[in-house]
């Protein structure tokens, strides 16, 4: 009875076993050794440079100015350095701090006239004979013609080589501040074009509901009036203004209201199947991201055929992801039609597979876009794949 | 006992379970109402599912066994199972479920931010539900030998084999019906045998479970040795023996009965009729071979395996007193509780059950719920071990403690009825291995898909095999400790690491990465070190070894300690501003969050109180139909 673990003898050794495997490939790698003094300079300036780019990717602000200021005193190798901002000093790193609160004022100069400048030791005037802050190099930090801030190096003594030096990080700076406005502003476009897709569900689609809702009026009120009320919910829903994202139960929510008012159109034409696994109801997924795919479903599947079709959608927990599906027996798509509004080149009507497409590329990364299978005639079948988690995705 | 309605019952458990997790959603959901269709689960269906994925080898079969070999100390291990998920319930569900990570490293990434903390808690995982699987696979071998005589490895790659390709081919698409039907299927395997058992019980007139009397044979009993075992008489005894005993073989079944081919000689010698040798057991120690029979007469004491003491009635049923031979019980009382209380909300495949309630206050009403589902199911176990004693003593003898629940109902009740009691206690064992080794299967494999294969589809098959098949072969190449103590040492790791992450991570500020990470290999290496040793080198005497066997006392107290000083160490990496962003999100009541929630139906429809004319007229003029 008490053969007290050789199960455990056997995962401990083997987890030890593991473990060292590790770390000896920690070792080794690090260990890797560089050939030449050149390839370890290059190294070190590329490393520091590579630590100082994440937080200026997030733009030019006392927390991001913090953490990169750090690592590009270490990539000048001078004693002390200042992060200007428009009115303010973000942040200042090394000794000699008691100059901090003149750092705004130093950096007006090179900021007004928009081009280096350098503080001579009288402007510094510092009592005490062992700080390394007597003189400075200030190089104004112009991002799309615009002074956002300044760079200012401290040294004992400013020498040419300094001031080229400093020259060249703002000007790296510059191109991280860049990016992160690019960065912005492709957060910006993604923004729009959700706007965009919003705005963009209900043209067919209000008018068709509100006719099927108004042929119901005189005959069976209680119905029209269900639809209504329907209808309002789901323009609630769509013109909500808040959040990127939402949980996948609000979505299938707001898709079941959709579906309820074409059924009002289609009456029994249309049969949906819903298989959903209730793991997966709580995960976060883009705005709006379904309801295109069941409309497209409803227009290009369903619309031009006579006899009736079904609509078949499943959401399944698939280990770390979630696999959604929209599939119905209609007439089929052409696939280079579905090619191009994928490709966001066909215009008009069917902007809505290709947006969806490319938010979820824009959230979740490449592999996540929309996969189609269909054929003329065969019915079309969209999968989508949502992570569980992503950082940063929540809904709201 | 009768294999053809043990294999029945087994394939029944695999295919219904398969079959459930396959075509159940499809069932269930085929409708056209989304409101039905997509309507979160039922607090108590969850309840269910949660439970029944959390019963597993170590509950429906492990207490039952520790508590009959070492007695009342070892009701620490339902207690613990049972109480973690209050801890769970008071820290960290409803926040935890708030947060929107699905996974312990996702949670790691969520409130720290750092990859590097996530990579840790992805090892931690795997190296938990191992540890955790291994057990189960081991309880299926065992009862798998019990029922068929198959040799041990067959149940573990029964099982293992069939976990790792349902949840490789996609199979488990949603799990919480399945688990729910295993949770009612274990909880009715181990209540109607009780049933009988105590009826049985009180047919006997009640014999005395506290006495002053250790465990004796009640009648001429035949004791079957399935693995080499030894033992201890304490008074001299004569036994019929065939088969192999201290190095000699006696009866016609001479030579078949020696080491390995446990199964084969079992089975063979139940042909019966073959000749016995009438023995005289000295005092002192002795060994009998895989397949030999002892015929004890009725009355006498009952050998114990070597390392069991014989413990009377009363010494059984005193708290800490040691039954059994087992050394400082306080500690490891103390210790047993803690790692069980703090381990549970640690255990990888207990956390994504959460994800089925609709909110925070939910997951508070299904944590009470499994409360009570898992107290009513940890009041039987312990029948089996008490009521052990008296009707299958040999037990002690074999030392396979562990298949009490699965022989005492055909023990106490023959014949037919008693066979199909036999088949219901071992589809329970199934459905607990299955259900557990799945949960955490899946688990596993969503994790090493996502952190070492980069999250494809095929990637999650291949971590399905990773998942699976190192604990299969650890399962196979190893014997193994008495189930609960093994699971036991799983819930020691979860202890030490996640409670003190999760735990400050929902409610400390302060917690940085740097800080989690060491308290986590802290926390975490120290307990898997114990471990280590242990198992090295064996049970040991004195405290060191008590230290060593359950190290959550001191391990716990460490890693939590590691956590809150190297975060106060390193207290200049947080950022406030992120830690407001999470901590919001994790305490903050949906109601508030979502202020959009509501349905606006009703108040829209209250105010206007001069539009409702508009309304009922056409009501009124135009009648429906």
């Amino acid at each position: 009875m008490r053969t007290m673990g050789s199960v455990i003898t056997v995962v401990s050794v083997a987890l030890v076993i593991a473990g060292v495997a590790v770390a000896l490939f920690w070792l080794v790698r690090g260990r890797r050794g560089f050939g030449t003094p050149a390839h370890r300079a290059a190294f070190a300036t590329l490393h520091q440079a590579s630590l100082a780019a994440p937080p200026l990717r997030d733009g030019l602000n006392a927390d991001s100015a913090k953490r990169a200021a750090r690592h590009l005193r270490e990539l000048l190798g001078t004693p002390a350095l200042a992060v200007v901002g428009e009115e303010t000093l973000l942040a200042w790193e090394g000794p000699g701090r008691k100059h901090a609160a003149q750092a705004v004022a130093h950096a007006k100069d090179a900021m007004d006239a928009g081009r280096p400048w350098v503080v001579p030791a009288e402007a510094i005037a510092c009592e005490d004979l062992d700080c390394p802050v007597r003189s400075a190099v200030v190089v104004p930090l112009v991002v799309d013609g615009l002074v956002v801030g300044a760079l200012s190096v401290y040294a004992r003594q400013v020498s040419a080589g300094l001031v080229r030096a400093a020259g060249e990080v703002a000007h790296w700076m510059i191109s991280q501040l860049e990016l992160a406005e690019l960065d912005r502003s492709r957060t910006r476009v993604i923004e729009a074009e959700l706007r965009a897709l919003r705005a963009q569900i209900s043209p067919h689609f209000v008018y068709n509901s509100l006719t099927a809702i108004a042929s119901f009026v005189r005959t069976d009120p209680d119905q029209a009036r269900e639809l209504l009320l329907e209808f309002a919910e789901l323009t609630r829903y769509s013109l909500r203004r808040h959040g990127e994202f939402s949980t996948l139960a609000e979505e299938l929510h707001s898709v079941d209201r959709y579906l309820r008012l074409e059924r009002a159109r289609f009456g029994a034409r249309l049969r949906v199947d819903l298989l959903i696994a209730p793991e997966v109801l709580p995960v976060a997924v883009p705005f709006l991201c379904l309801q295109p795919l069941v409309e497209n479903a409803v227009r290009h599947g369903l619309g031009p055929k006579a006899s009736s079709g079904r609509i078949t959608i499943r959401a399944e927990d698939a280990g770390a992801e979630c696999r959604i599906s929209v599939e119905d027996d209609g007439v089929g798509m052409d696939p280079e039609q579905v090619r191009a509004q994928l490709a966001g080149k066909a215009g008009g009507d069917s902007l809505g597979l290709g947006n969806v497409d490319e938010r979820l590329r824009a959230v979740f990364g490449d592999e996540y876009g929309l996969v189609v299978e269909t054929a003329q005639g065969a019915g079309t079948k969209i999968n989508v794949r949502v992570p569980k988690y992503r950082n940063g995705v929540h809904a709201s | 006992m009768n294999p053809t309605l043990g294999l029945v019952a087994l394939a029944a458990v695999l295919v219904a379970t398969v079959a459930v997790g396959v075509y159940g959603l499809r069932l269930s959901r085929a409708t056209s109402d989304f409101y039905v269709a997509s309507r979160e689960v039922s607090p108590l269906w969850n309840a269910s599912a949660i439970s029944g994925e959390y019963l597993s080898a170590a509950s429906f079969l492990g207490v039952a066994g520790l508590v009959m070999a070492y007695g009342v100390d070892m009701l620490a291990y339902p207690v613990g199972y049972a109480a973690g998920y209050l801890v769970l319930l008071l820290l960290v569900a409803a926040p935890l479920r708030r947060s929107g990570a699905y996974t312990l490293p996702d949670f790691a990434e969520e409130r720290l931010g750092s990859t590097a903390v996530r990579r840790v808690a992805s090892v931690l995982v795997a190296v938990i539900a191992w540890l955790y699987l291994v057990p189960q696979l081991q309880g299926a071998g065992l009862t798998l030998q019990t029922v068929t005589g198959t040799p041990r490895w067959a149940g573990a790659v029964v099982v293992a084999g069939a976990v790792v390709v349902v949840s490789a081919a996609g199979g488990m698409r949603s799990v919480t019906l399945v688990q729910g039907l295993h949770f009612w299927l274990k909880l009715i395997a181990i209540a109607v045998p009780a049933l009988f058992l105590v009826m049985a019980w009180r047919t006997a007139g009640s014999p005395a479970l506290t006495g002053p009397d250790v465990p004796h044979f009640r009648h001429t009993t035949v004791v079957r040795i399935q693995d080499p075992v030894r033992f201890d008489v304490r008074a001299p005894v004569t036994v019929a023996v065939s088969g192999g005993l201290d190095g000699r073989t006696y009866g016609t079944a001479a030579g078949i009965g020696s080491d390995g081919g446990a199964g084969k000689a079992a089975h063979r010698n139940t042909g019966a009729g073959e000749g016995t040798s009438p023995v005289r057991l000295a005092v002192g120690e002795h060994s009998a071979a895989a397949g030999a029979r002892l015929t004890f007469p009725g009355g006498v004491p009952v050998p114990h395996q070597v390392g069991l003491k014989p413990a009377t009635g009363a010494d059984w049923a005193r708290p800490l007193s040691g039954a059994g031979g087992r050394a400082h019980p306080l500690y490891a009382v103390y210790s047993i509780l803690l790692a069980t209380f703090l381990g549970t909300m640690g255990l990888p495949h207990v956390l994504v059950r959460f994800y089925t309630n609709p909110d925070g206050r939910a997951a508070r009403r299904t944590t009470l719920l499994v409360l009570v589902l898992l107290s009513v199911f940890y009041l039987l176990p312990p029948v089996y071990g008490a009521l052990g004693r008296v009707f299958a003593p040999q037990l002690l003898l074999t030392g396979q403690t562990d298949t009490a629940v699965l022989v005492l109902p055909q023990i106490v009740q023959g014949g037919e009825a008693g066979r199909l009691l036999a088949a219901l206690a071992t589809a329970g064992a199934f459905a607990a291995f299955v259900s557990t080794a799945s949960g955490l299967t899946v688990s596993v494999a969503a994790v090493v898909s996502q952190d070492l294969l980069r999250g494809s589809a095929r990637g999650f098959r291949w971590a399905s095999l990773v998942a699976g098949v190192p604990p299969l072969v650890m399962a196979t190449m190893t014997t193994g400790l008495p189930v609960a103590d093994a699971i036991g040492l799983a819930f020691a790791v979860a202890a030490s690491s996640f409670c003190p992450l999760l735990v400050l991570g929902i409610w400390w500020r302060g917690l940085t990465d740097r800080g989690a990470l060491a308290g986590l290999v802290a926390g975490g290496g120290l307990a898997a070190v114990a471990v280590v040793v242990t198992s090295v080198r064996g049970p040991g005497h004195g405290w060191a070894a008590a230290l060593l066997e359950e190290p959550a006392a001191w391990t716990v107290p460490v890693a939590f300690a590691v956590m809150v000083a190297g975060s106060l160490f390193t207290r200049g990496r947080l950022s406030p501003a992120a830690v407001d962003r999470v901590m919001l999100r994790m305490h903050l009541p949906e109601e508030v969050t979502g202020a959009e929630g509501p349905p606006a139906v009703p108040p829209q429809q209250g105010p206007p109180a001069g539009s409702r004319a508009d309304v009922p007229a056409p009501d009124a003029g135009a009648p429906p139909g």
